[in-house]
C-alpha cells in the first residue's frame, strides 16, 4: 500500500477508529456510560447538531460555508414554538419554513449577488438572530404541551428517540442524494473546481442554491427539535453551533476547501464530538475535575479549534499526495 | 473569403461578422468561421487575435454584441456551456478543466449521468467511462481520483468526456500541448475516427506541422478579424505564418522601431551560454550564447518555448537536460534568488500579475528587491531610498508626479520603466525582457526601445523575447529562432530579415547564417 493511499484511508476512516476508541474508553472508565439512559439521552440531544452538520456538510463540499445555522435554528425554534398550539404539523412547518426562508436568502446572496459565502451567511446570522428575538419578544416562548408538539423532541419511536430517528432518516436521504444523484455528484465537482464544473456544463449556481436552501431547512428542523425537546422556543440558543457543525464535518474527513467528503463520516464526526463532551461531563461528575459551564465552553472552543487544525494538516498531506 | 455554401459537404457551423467588446475595447471586430460536417478545421492566430473569444462566444461563455451564428442551418444562441453541450457542441479547453479530486468516471460522466430507478447507476457509468477510454488505448482504474494520473491521461479523459456527449462539433483548444508524440498519434487517430463518423472538429494549435497533418481547412485570425480562410493544401506554411503576423512576405519596410543604430564594436565576449536545454515538452533543445553588451532576440510563434527557456535561465523552473554557464562558470540555478545572485534580472511578460504592486508607490515598487541593501538594522534608510529612486526617475525618464505616486496611476509604459528600474537598481549583468513593449502605446514603446539599446551600449547583456517581428529584427544584435521548443536558427543582425525569420518560424530550417549546435 502506498503512502498516498494510507493517508487517504486515515483521512476518511480515522474518525470511525477514533469513535470506537473513545467509546471503549468511556465504557471502561465510567459505570453508566454505556447505560441505556445515557446512550438515548446522548442521541436525543445530539440529533439537532447532526441535522445542522448535515446541511453544513453539503455546503462545505461545494467549497462554501454557512455560518448562519446556529441563529437560524434559534429562529426556527421560536417560530415553531409560536405555531405549536396548532399541532405538530404547523409547528414543524413554521420551524422548517423559517429555516428555508433564511436558506433562500443565503442562496440568493451567494449565487445571484455573488457574495462570498462567509460574508453572506454572517449577515444572515445577525439578521436571523435579531428576527428570533423580535418574534419572541426578547424572551423564551413556551410551547404548547396539549397539541402533541413535544413528541417531536421528547417522544420515542418504540424505545428510540424520535429526533434521533429523524436525524438517521435525514442522513440516509443525504447519503443517497450525495452518492446516487447527479446533483450530489455536482456538489462535489463544484467544490473540486467551480470553473471547471461550469465549463463541464454543470449548472453550478442551481446546485449551490439548493445546498444553501437545504442547509437553512435542516437548521430550521433542528430548531423545531430544540423547541420541542426543551419545551420552549429559545431565541438566544444556537451560539457556537456553526463551529460545532464545521468541526464535525471536518473531523468526518470532508475537505474544508470542498470537493471531497462523505455524509456517513460526518455523522460519525457529530457522534465523536458529542461523546467527547459527554465524557467531559462524566469526568466532571467523578469529581476529578470541576468545571463551570463557562470553562466548559472555553474548552470546547479550544478543542474544536485543535480538531480543525489537525484535520487541516492531514488534508494538506492528502492533497499533496494527489 | 469563406467558401460558398454549396461545397462538398453541408455547412455545420456558420459564424458571420461576430463582434464582441470588453469594456469598450473590441476583442472581436469582424470574425467569421465556417465549418463543414466531418471537417477538421484549424483555427489559428497570434496571442490576442481573438480565437478564444470566438470559441467562448460559440459555447455561450460570452455573449456576442453583433453577428450571426447558424448551427445546422438554424440560428444558434446559447447562454451557457451546458446549453452548448446539450446542443451538440463540446469543448476541450487548453488548461484541463476537470476536477482532480473526483474520480475518472465522474469527470467523464458528470452532466449526463446514467440512472436506474432514478438513482445513479455506477456500474453502467464505470463501464461507459472504460469504453470511451478504450478508444484511446487507455486502461486505467476509472474509480480512482483523476488527480492521481499524469497530465496526458487527464487530457485524454477530457477528450473522452467531450466525445461521450455525442457531439456533432468538438472544439479542441491546443489539445496536444501536454501530450508526447505517441499520445498525439493516438489523438489524431481518434480525430480521424470522429471525422469518419461525420463529427466536425475545430482544432486550435500553434504547432504548424500538426495542422498540416490533421486539418482539412484553416481559418486565420488577427486583431479580432478573420483574415483568411482556405483549404489546408492550398496554403503554404510561410504564407500561413505571414498571414498570422500580418506581414506581406515580399514587402520590406523601413525602420518601424526606435532602437536606432547599433554600435557593434562594444559587444564583448560570451557571458552566458546555454547548450541543449530541455524541460518537458515545452523546451526540447535550446542552445544560445549571449555576449556582454549584446541584445539577443528570441523569435518564435506562441508556444515555441521562448518564455519557458527564459524561466529556466532565471531558475524559476529547472531544466531536465542541458548545461548553462555564466561568466565561464557552470551555472545551475535552483531558484530565482540564485539567478539574481549571479547578476540576472527578469522582467516578465505579465507585468500586472508578476511585476508591479499597483497599490504601492513608485519608490516602494522600485526598491522592493533592494530593501535588504538599503536598510540598516532592518530599518529603511529613507535618504538612500530617495536618492536611488530619484536617480532612476531621472535617468529612465519615468513620468510621475513624484516618488510617492501610486504605480497604479502610471501609464503602461511608465510602469514598465519602474519595473526596469527595479532590476537596474540591482546592477545586473544580464537582463531578460519578456515582451518588454506589449500593451504600451507607441510613444512609450520607442522610449523603452531606446532605453534597451542604451543599456546594452553600457555593457548590459539583454535577452529580449518579443512577438513583434520588427522589434526582434531591428533591435537584436543576434536573433535566435525557436520552433516547437528547439532553437532552430541563429541569425546575425546584418543577415537577418523578415523573410528569413518567418521561414525559420514556419519550416524550422532556412537561411541559417550562424551554426547552431
Amino acid at each position: 500500500m502506498n503512502r498516498a493511499r494510507l493517508v487517504r484511508i486515515i483521512g476518511t476512516y480515522g474518525v470511525l477508529i477514533a469513535l470506537a476508541a473513545l467509546i471503549l474508553f468511556g465504557f471502561l472508565r465510567y459505570d453508566r456510560f454505556v447505560s441505556f439512559y445515557n446512550v438515548m439521552t446522548l442521541l436525543r440531544y445530539n440529533s439537532m447538531f447532526a441535522l445542522v452538520a448535515l446541511g453544513m456538510c453539503f455546503v462545505i463540499m461545494t467549497g462554501g460555508i454557512d455560518l448562519s445555522v446556529g441563529s437560524v435554528a434559534a429562529l426556527g425554534s421560536v417560530a415553531s414554538a409560536l405555531a405549536s398550539p396548532y399541532g405538530i404539523v404547523p409547528g414543524l412547518a413554521a420551524g422548517i419554513g423559517a429555516g428555508l426562508a433564511a436558506g433562500l436568502i443565503n442562496a440568493t446572496l451567494v449565487t445571484r449577488a455573488n457574495l462570498m459565502p462567509f460574508i453572506a451567511t454572517l449577515a444572515t446570522m445577525q439578521a436571523a438572530s435579531g428576527s428570533a428575538l423580535l418574534l419572541a419578544g426578547n424572551q423564551t416562548v413556551s410551547v404548547s404541551y396539549e397539541s402533541g408538539f413535544t413528541a417531536i423532541g421528547q417522544g420515542n419511536f418504540w424505545t428510540f428517540p424520535i429526533p434521533a430517528a429523524i436525524a438517521v432518516l435525514a442522513y440516509l436521504i443525504g447519503s443517497l442524494v450525495l452518492n446516487y444523484t447527479g446533483t450530489g455528484r455536482a456538489v462535489l465537482a463544484i467544490g473540486g473546481g467551480e470553473d471547471a464544473s461550469r465549463l463541464m456544463g454543470l449548472r453550478t449556481d442551481r446546485v449551490k442554491f439548493l445546498v444553501y436552501v437545504a442547509s437553512g431547512g435542516l437548521a430550521g428542523l433542528a430548531g423545531v427539535i430544540l423547541a420541542s425537546q426543551f419545551g420552549a422556543g429559545q431565541p438566544i440558543e444556537g451560539v457556537g453551533w456553526e463551529l460545532f457543525a464545521i468541526a464535525a464535518v471536518v473531523v468526518g474527513g470532508t475537505l474544508l476547501t470542498g470537493g471531497s467528503g462523505s455524509v456517513v463520516t460526518t455523522l460519525a464526526g457529530v457522534l465523536l464530538l458529542g461523546i467527547l463532551f459527554n465524557v467531559l461531563n462524566f469526568e466532571n461528575g467523578m469529581g476529578w475535575i470541576s468545571l463551570s459551564a463557562y470553562w466548559q465552553s472555553v474548552i470546547r472552543g479550544l478543542f474544536l479549534l485543535v480538531v480543525v487544525l489537525l484535520q487541516a494538516r492531514l488534508t494538506r498531506r492528502r492533497l499533496n499526495a494527489l | 473569403m469563406t467558401r460558398p455554401p454549396d461545397g462538398p459537404s453541408p455547412l455545420l457551423l456558420d459564424m458571420r461578422d461576430i463582434q464582441k467588446r470588453f469594456a469598450g475595447i473590441p476583442a472581436l471586430a469582424d470574425a467569421s468561421l465556417c465549418v463543414r460536417s466531418g471537417e477538421v478545421h484549424a483555427l489559428i492566430g497570434q496571442n490576442g487575435a481573438g480565437k478564444s473569444t470566438l470559441i467562448k462566444v460559440l459555447t455561450g461563455y460570452h455573449r456576442k454584441d453583433a453577428g450571426q451564428v447558424l448551427f445546422e442551418g438554424e440560428p444558434f444562441e446559447v447562454h451557457s456551456p451546458h446549453q452548448a453541450q446539450v446542443n451538440g457542441i463540446s469543448t476541450i479547453y487548453q488548461e484541463i478543466n476537470l476536477v482532480p479530486l473526483r474520480s475518472v468516471t465522474e469527470n467523464i460522466c458528470l452532466g449526463r449521468e446514467q440512472r436506474r430507478y432514478g438513482l445513479l447507476d455506477w456500474n453502467a457509468m464505470h463501464a461507459e467511462a472504460e469504453r470511451l477510454l478504450s478508444r484511446f488505448a487507455i486502461g486505467i482504474d476509472v474509480r480512482r481520483p483523476l488527480g492521481e494520473f499524469n497530465t496526458a491521461t487527464q487530457q485524454m479523459v477530457a477528450i473522452a468526456r467531450a466525445i461521450g456527449f455525442s457531439a456533432r462539433l468538438v472544439i479542441m483548444d491546443e489539445p496536444t500541448s501536454s501530450l508526447d508524440e505517441r499520445e498525439v498519434g493516438v489523438l489524431f487517430s481518434v480525430i480521424h475516427q470522429l471525422k469518419a463518423e461525420g463529427v466536425s472538429v475545430i482544432f486550435v494549435s500553434h504547432k504548424l506541422d500538426e495542422l498540416y497533418e490533421v486539418c482539412d481547412q484553416v481559418t486565420i485570425m488577427r486583431d479580432g478579424r478573420t483574415v483568411r480562410s482556405a483549404a489546408m493544401e492550398e496554403i503554404g506554411k510561410l504564407e500561413l505564418v505571414a498571414a498570422m503576423l500580418g506581414r506581406d512576405v515580399a514587402a520590406v519596410e523601413g525602420h518601424a522601431t526606435a532602437f536606432g543604430e547599433r554600435d557593434r564594436s562594444r559587444i564583448g565576449d560570451v557571458m552566458f551560454s546555454a547548450r541543449g536545454l530541455g524541460a518537458g515538452q515545452a523546451v526540447r533543445n535550446v542552445s544560445f550564447d549571449l555576449r556582454r553588451g549584446e541584445i539577443a532576440g528570441f523569435a518564435g510563434l506562441l508556444g515555441a518555448g521562448r518564455t519557458e527557456t527564459a524561466r529556466l535561465v532565471f531558475g524559476v523552473d529547472r531544466p531536465s537536460a542541458g548545461q548553462m554557464t555564466m561568466e565561464g562558470a557552470e551555472y545551475h540555478p535552483d531558484r530565482p534568488a540564485d539567478a539574481i545572485a549571479a547578476g540576472m534580472g527578469f522582467c516578465t511578460e505579465d507585468r500586472k500579475g508578476e511585476g508591479i504592486v499597483p497599490e504601492m508607490t513608485v519608490a516602494e515598487n522600485l526598491t522592493l528587491a533592494l530593501l535588504p541593501k538599503i536598510s540598516r538594522n532592518g530599518v529603511l534608510d529613507d535618504s538612500r531610498q530617495r536618492e536611488i529612486v530619484e536617480r532612476f526617475i531621472r535617468e529612465l525618464g519615468i513620468k510621475c508626479s513624484g516618488p510617492n505616486q501610486k504605480v497604479r496611476e502610471l501609464s503602461g509604459g511608465n510602469q514598465q520603466k519602474v519595473l526596469l528600474a527595479r532590476w537596474l537598481a540591482m546592477n545586473p549583468k544580464l537582463l531578460i525582457l519578456d515582451e518588454p513593449t506589449r500593451g504600451i502605446d507607441v510613444g512609450a514603446k520607442g522610449e523603452i526601445q531606446r532605453l534597451i539599446r542604451r543599456l546594452a551600449d553600457q555593457g548590459l547583456g539583454v535577452l529580449m523575447i518579443s512577438s513583434e517581428l520588427e522589434e526582434v529584427i531591428e533591435g537584436a544584435d543576434r536573433i535566435f529562432v525557436l520552433r516547437d521548443g528547439v532553437s532552430v536558427t541563429e541569425l546575425e543582425a546584418e543577415a537577418a530579415n523578415e523573410e528569413k525569420v518567418l521561414t525559420a518560424m514556419a519550416h524550422g530550417t532556412g537561411a541559417s547564417s550562424g551554426a547552431t549546435t
